[in-house]
């Protein structure tokens, strides 16, 4: 064992428990948000990041301790990048067209404005 | 910018046939001479240089990587916040890039800024509505979203 292999050591766990605290804390989000607009806050943006930082910390694992280059792991976070906040995106624009109206009381709403106005 | 690309694989294949070693190495040694060569060659060759392009390509994904970074620590501060003190309200950004490729980019890196979340795009493809976190500084979240990334994205596209 020597200090680079502990400092190499050090590194991929500082990016595995980051990966898993976002994720955690999307998972405590999901739970403590109000309505689902806002939980999808929560699940695109800190799970993007958590899937991320572990993908990276297997990453540095496989280079460091086996010498292999693994594209698929950065191909992985490049696809993630991509399609989380697409899926968000049509996951709330799916529930603002069935009706769901934003949590809170006289709520700021510009889309349903707009969307009376075209069925009037 | 095709042409020169072509011209730059061209440049790098070359190279490995000169070489006499097919292996990626060298295919890269070829392609860092063409990027060279094109560079010696810019001003005969039509079309901007390419790596300019690139630059800005790179320096958008690392703006990008800023603010997933920034809106993840956001989150989790509200997260474990005792009484969460939010706000939230559908707000409309109007915008001015065109196309369904630019649209489409925008509308992901508004995603995954901090507090604001893209719900629908206008049928004609000239306003957003964005959900925000926290409606009481909506005005800072447009102007920072028109400084940023739309001129961000329309360096990279025009």
């Amino acid at each position: 064992m020597t200090w680079i292999n502990i400092g190499m050591n050090i590194i991929v766990i500082f990016f595995l428990l980051t990966g898993t605290f976002f994720i955690f804390s999307t998972s405590i989000g999901l739970l403590r948000f109000p309505d689902i607009y806002t939980r999808l806050h929560a699940s695109t943006k800190a799970a993007t990041l958590g899937v991320a930082g572990i993908l990276i910390g297997s990453f540095l694992f496989l280079y460091a301790e086996h010498g292999i280059v693994s594209g698929k792991l950065l191909l992985g976070i490049a696809f993630m990048l991509l399609t989380a906040p697409v899926s968000g995106h049509m996951i709330s624009r799916a529930a603002h067209n069935s009706g769901v109206k934003p949590w809170g009381d006289k709520v700021e709403d510009e889309y349903e404005k707009v969307k009376n106005l075209k069925s009037e | 910018m095709p042409f020169q690309i072509v011209l730059n694989l061209i440049i790098a294949v070359m190279w490995m046939f000169l070489s006499e070693s097919y292996s990626f190495a060298s295919f890269f040694a070829g392609y860092i001479i063409g990027i060279f060569l094109l560079f010696l060659l810019r001003r005969f060759i039509p079309d901007a240089f390419y790596m300019k392009r690139l630059t800005k390509i790179i320096s958008l994904i690392l703006l990008f990587m800023k603010e997933l970074i920034l809106s993840n620590l956001e989150i989790v501060k509200l997260v474990y916040r005792r009484n969460p003190d939010i706000k939230p309200g559908i707000f409309a950004l109007p915008t001015e890039l065109k196309s369904n490729w630019e649209i489409t980019l925008l509308a992901n890196l508004i995603t995954l800024t901090p507090g604001t979340l893209t719900v629908a795009v206008s049928d004609d493809n000239t306003v957003l509505y964005i959900h925000a976190m926290d409606i009481d500084d909506i005005d800072e979240a447009i102007r920072s979203i028109k400084d940023t990334f739309e001129k961000a994205i329309m360096e990279v596209t025009r």
